[in-house]
């Protein structure tokens, strides 16, 4: 290496994939720059109500995230803000960046919202979908990051005619600042991420849907902020344009998308089916007496979970699915209320005119004028449909070295792969960038930490004005004078902003003059301050945890204003209670735990094999096992890429580039025996060549796949010319000349899928007999190619395939599972029997060849779930962490999941979630020790029954029973496994456990004086 | 007479209840100041003991606010605690106290306006349920000394 890389990243966007590649990529030891063009960040997933299929709520699962990127040391968020250029190359990147004016000082500001009150001019709220209308100066979401207010340049009456200044007048921090100014600014990185993000598609001025002038026809993106809790009409579902409970509700499906019609956009939105299938399980939820319909082309059901969530809104929930594009939609004739739908019913083959109350169109995803400016001018290839242009062999890095990207822009997508691809792109910036690994990246040194130890408490309270929001209510000074009279309370004061520097020092002082031992502060949320004051509480030389935060903002004056002396009572109260709280606490230390710098990857499959380059790449030692005799698994025996490229040509560089590799070492019939340990330091055995070894690894990647299942139905394994997918695929792989020679050549899909025993769908089948139909016909344009389905699968850019294989000709007939095709060999010949939809009759095809899309099958391996105590779905692929935001993780920590292992996916998806399971494993790899939380269980082995309940309810396998020392058979906590929920402390029967920071005698003591 | 004021002690998880109160009072939400909230890491931690002991100490009422279930922070811990309401519930009801003044709530981050109607729900049934009969020895006790 000739130059010295940058050891720092720009990302593009501050959605939930930026937000994940910024927290991989700082976590990891690389400074980042977030770039927002919005006031904060969060993205189109803030905007959402819930997620499917889980129907999690999108914000609970959000906002840590969001909070640990606004309090990042080693993330800078520069928001309102977007790229103007990027020189150089990739290693030493200059971007130039324009910020727009914020007119609020974001140090002073503190979110009272003061300002909004006073605020006279309303504008249309883009975060409600325009629904409502917000002040020109606000805060887009209330548990928007950063939490600062903005006033909307556009709209503000100072700054457009110079006249008002309310919110100058208000401001009781004196943050507004009407003379800000434009900034450009030049950041130095060594990469860039485009997390951009997609631009949902606009229906307006399309007369057919008549969204224009009829507000209870609305986009999927509104009904979202129509059903949310936080959205206009805080949850409560009525029709928008007379408030009135909607009784009849239908989504109409592939608006903007699979269109090449009334727009421009060919592609498949791949999330739009299930998000409509979500909102209409909610609102079932919310009302069950509504009529749901979803109107779809192809029900495109294709992840995990989604299958069975599709059947539970049919058959659990009632939804009606009517297969149709519906032709058009109007309202009702003379000011009566409700949507007239026009479609053409399938079943009976006649119009049908039915009307709804509420019209929600499914809206697609597509990529907006200005990203695509962007692309063009950084040099970033995009495809046809406007999507960044990517390698199933390199799934996110773009046309331009050192430029990576992820999410939507690289294609439709859900939230779990985008998750997925962002950890994937920091991966592949991280691995670009090695070389400068934690040299830009700041850590905090905080002074010697007093001992405490034995000291009578001696507590500092600080009750906080927050200028006029506590104290517009409360009685700040009587709250102060309350506490200075308590137990152990040595000082009291008032602040005006606790959370202001000027307080932090002033804190820091006090404890040293004051000799203060613990501290309260009576303010607004520990949600997001509590970081703040323990930070100070370190720099002041006390342990971060001899601290508590009494909230009589949140829970005090801003609920209670119409009982002000209620509310007074109450915050002496809480104070009180925390004081009693407080006094108990003694300080905690966070266990240190060194992380071995050795990754085992399990699995040498095309995952497998693209976890150990990664991790290889960045300097880890990789064991890479394999149970066969050579690498590459499934992906043997393929032929070529959706796209068109070669499997073979691909894996061939990837296992010279794993032999060649001095940081891998492969063990090939190798079986894992035994695990011991857990994170950074596990202890495998390994079966290998007659012999066995121990390996000892501070991160597993679990890689080990899944296969083709063998079918049991039509006709197979009795006749040649029937053949499974990967069967076809290894006769166009040698090339078999006969195949040139088939006259007709059948496939069938859902072979195994989608059906009651095996209830998911294989994801992968649809796309590959479409590939599969193509390339047959070109190598013989006379061959009769048909494809017998259910719903075609192709989602994202993959459409495409689809669209020109109907154009050549591929005939495509749908079956139902209660009509499946029938196959039979009548005098040698093979035919196959279908009732055709469109037809309304059965057809013969003789065919030369039937190929099966047989379901992708797991291996089910219980004992490999054993050894890592790793769970396992009902269809035996491995569960993940967390379905949304943490698709390649274990809640075991140290153990990463990529690849067919976790769900079926296609090649491109199974090596970014190599990497991104890379990506995770680095995270820890690279701080060689982890700190723990000090809120974690202890056991105290002399009241310690040895029952084991604790070591049954845990989910994160933190309890054990010691197996040696005076203390045998007693029940013990793992503190790094310890994730302090407490439920073990809750069940233990003889009071052994005990959790940090949440005693019992701290409840107690809370109780007492509550 | 003056309305009755209950004492009514809510365990709040941190990443739910606690955060849908947080939100109630960033949309300003309106709710009587009756109610006192005692974080905990997740609702898997309240245990029996700590809803008996609130009511011996004179608390009127009390209740434990969890994620919506299936979606706990900690997989299973609000589900726990369920069983462990229901089972205050039979106690109380057995020893003559009513069973409604301990309830569990379940409620997402997102849901500031519900925690602010449990807080009403709550101030009101146990305004009509009037001053616990352990609270009342309580203070009669206190007044004696």
């Amino acid at each position: 290496m000739s130059k010295q890389t940058t050891g720092a990243v720009l990302i593009a966007g501050g959605g939930i994939g930026g937000i994940q590649a910024a927290l991989d990529l700082a976590n990891s030891g690389y400074y980042v720059y977030m770039i927002e063009k919005n006031a904060s960040i969060g993205g189109v997933m803030s905007q959402l109500d819930k997620t499917f299929p889980t129907n999690d709520c999108s914000m609970c699962i959000m906002s840590p995230k969001l909070v640990e990127v606004g309090r990042h040391i080693n993330i800078r968020l520069i928001t309102l803000a977007e790229i103007k250029e990027v020189r150089g190359e990739l290693g030493n990147f200059e971007v130039d960046v324009f910020r727009k004016a914020r007119y609020v000082d974001m140090d002073k500001c503190i979110a009272c919202g003061a300002c909004t009150e006073k605020c006279p001019k309303k504008v249309v709220d883009a975060y409600n979908q325009g629904l409502v209308k917000r002040k020109a100066v606000y805060v887009q979401y209330p548990q928007a990051v950063p939490l600062k207010y903005v006033i909307d340049a556009e709209h503000c009456i100072k700054l457009t005619k110079g006249k008002c200044g309310n919110c100058e007048k208000t401001c009781p921090a004196g943050a507004i600042n009407y003379d800000d100014q434009d900034q450009n600014v030049t950041l130095k990185v060594g990469a860039v991420i485009l997390a951009p993000g997609f631009s949902p598609y606009n229906p307006a001025g399309k007369l057919i849907y008549s969204y224009d002038n009829n507000p209870d026809v609305v986009t999927s993106l509104e009904y979202e902020r129509l059903l949310s809790a936080s959205g206009p009409n805080q949850g409560h579902l009525v029709r928008p344009s007379d408030h009135a409970e909607p009784k009849r509700i239908a989504w109409l499906q592939c608006v903007g998308s699979r269109d090449t019609n009334t727009c421009d956009n060919a592609h498949c939105s791949s999330v739009c089916c299930m998000y409509a299938i979500k909102q209409a399980i909610i609102t079932k939820e919310h009302d069950p007496g509504v009529d749901c319909t979803i109107f779809y082309m192809d029900m495109r059901t294709h992840g995990k979970g989604f299958e069975n969530c599709y059947n539970e809104a049919r058959e659990k929930y009632g939804i009606r699915f009517v297969r149709c594009k519906v032709h058009s939609v109007f309202p009702m004739a003379g000011g009566e209320k409700g949507q007239v739908l026009d479609y053409m019913d399938e079943h009976t083959g006649k119009w049908t005119r039915t009307t709804f109350d509420i019209v929600v169109l499914s809206v697609g995803m597509e990529i907006g004028p200005q990203v695509r400016e962007l692309a063009q001018k950084l040099g970033v290839g995009l495809t046809d449909s406007g999507f960044c242009r990517t390698a199933a062999f390199d799934p996110v890095s773009t046309s331009r070295p050192g430029i990576y990207v992820c999410g939507a822009f690289q294609g439709p997508k859900d939230i779990p792969q985008t998750v997925v691809e962002a950890g994937a792109a920091a991966m592949r910036a991280g691995i670009a960038l090695a070389g400068g690994r934690h040299t830009l990246t700041r850590a905090m040194s905080p002074p010697p930490e007093r001992n405490i130890y034995g000291e009578r408490p001696r507590i500092g309270v600080f009750v906080c004005h927050c200028g006029i929001n506590i104290s517009g209510v409360i009685d700040v000074p009587a709250v102060r004078d309350y506490a200075a009279g308590l137990p152990f309370v040595e000082y009291a004061a008032d602040n005006m902003y606790s959370c202001s520097q000027d307080t932090q020092d002033n804190i820091t002082k006090l404890i040293h003059e004051k000799n203060l031992n613990r501290i309260v502060v009576a303010a607004c949320t520990p949600r997001t301050h509590d970081p703040l004051f323990q930070e100070t509480l370190l720099n002041a030389g006390l342990n971060k945890y001899l601290f508590e935060m009494v909230n009589i903002r949140n829970h005090g004056s801003w609920v209670h204003k119409e009982y002000p002396q209620a509310a007074t009572e109450k915050a002496k109260d809480l104070v009180r209670m925390a004081v009693a709280k407080v006094a108990q606490f003694q300080a905690l230390e966070e266990a240190r735990l060194e992380i071995d710098q050795n990754a085992l990857v399990i699995g040498g499959g095309l995952s497998g094999m693209a976890a150990a380059l990664a991790l290889a790449d960045q300097g880890y030692p990789v064991q890479l096992l394999e149970r066969e005799a050579h690498l590459g698994g499934q992906a043997n025996r393929l032929y070529k890429i959706a796209g068109g490229e070669s499997v073979q040509d691909g894996l061939d560089s990837m296992r010279i580039a794993v032999a060649n590799h001095p940081n891998i070492r492969t063990l090939l019939n190798a079986q894992l025996t035994h695990v011991d340990g857990f994170v950074g330091n596990f202890d495998s055995t390994v079966a290998h060549d007659g012999g066995t070894e121990t390996i000892r690894h501070g991160v597993a990647v679990i890689a080990t796949g899944a296969r083709e299942s063998r079918p049991t139905e039509y006709g197979y394994g009795g006749d040649a010319r029937i053949v499974t997918a990967l069967e076809l695929d290894e006769r166009m792989r040698q090339p078999d000349p006969a195949l040139q020679q088939v006259n007709t050549a059948v496939f069938i899909q859902c072979v195994g899928s989608r059906e009651p025993q095996r209830p998911y769908c294989s994801r992968i089948c649809c796309t590959h007999s479409v590939s599969a139909a193509l390339h047959l016909k070109e190598l013989n344009p006379a061959m009769n190619v048909f494809v017998l389905y259910r719903d075609i699968r192709t989602y994202g850019e993959r459409e495409k395939l689809y669209k020109t294989a109907r154009e050549k000709g591929v005939i495509f007939i749908r079956f139902g599972l209660d009509d499946k095709p029938r196959v039979q060999v009548k005098d040698g010949r093979l035919e196959v029997e279908v009732r055709d939809h469109v037809l309304q009759r059965p057809v013969f095809l003789e065919a030369d060849l039937l190929t099966l899309a047989a379901a992708v099958v797991p291996y089910k391996d219980e004992q490999l779930a054993r050894f890592f105590k790793v769970p396992m779905n009902a269809d035996g692929f491995f569960a993940e962490a967390h379905v949304k935001l943490a698709p390649s993780n274990f809640a075991t920590d140290g153990v990463f999941l990529c690849g067919l292992a976790h769900y079926p996916k296609p090649m491109d998806e199974s090596i970014a979630q190599a990497q991104a399971a890379a990506s995770g494993a680095t995270r820890l790899l690279s701080q060689k020790t982890i700190r723990t939380s000090g809120t974690v269980a202890y056991s105290s082995p002399m009241d310690c029954s040895s029952c084991g309940v604790c070591t049954a309810v845990c989910p994160y396998n933190a309890p054990f029973m010691r197996t040696d020392g005076p203390f045998k058979g007693k029940a013990d906590i793992n503190p790094v496994l310890c994730k302090g929920c407490g439920a073990c402390v809750a069940s233990c029967r003889s009071g052994a456990l005990c959790l940090k920071g949440f005693e019992e005698s701290q409840l107690m003591a809370m109780i007492e004086c509550a | 007479m003056e309305t009755f004021e209950p004492n009514i002690l809510a365990y709040c998880c941190k990443y739910c209840a606690y955060a849908a109160a947080d939100l109630a009072g960033s949309m300003r939400m309106n709710y009587p100041g009756n109610i006192k909230i005692i974080q905990v890491p997740c609702t898997g931690r309240v245990d029996v003991l700590h809803l008996l002991k609130a009511l011996e100490d004179g608390a009127d009422g009390v209740y434990v606010a969890g994620c919506l279930e299936g979606e706990c922070h900690f997989i299973s811990g609000n589900l726990k605690v369920k069983k462990r309401v229901l089972q205050v519930k039979k106690i109380l009801s057995q020893i003559g106290i009513e069973p409604e003044r301990v309830e569990m709530f379940n409620l997402s981050s997102a849901m500031g306006p519900r925690f602010a109607e449990i807080a009403v729900e709550m101030t009101e049934r146990i305004r009509k349920l009037g001053p616990s009969v352990v609270g009342l020895y309580q203070r009669r006790q206190a007044a004696v000394n």
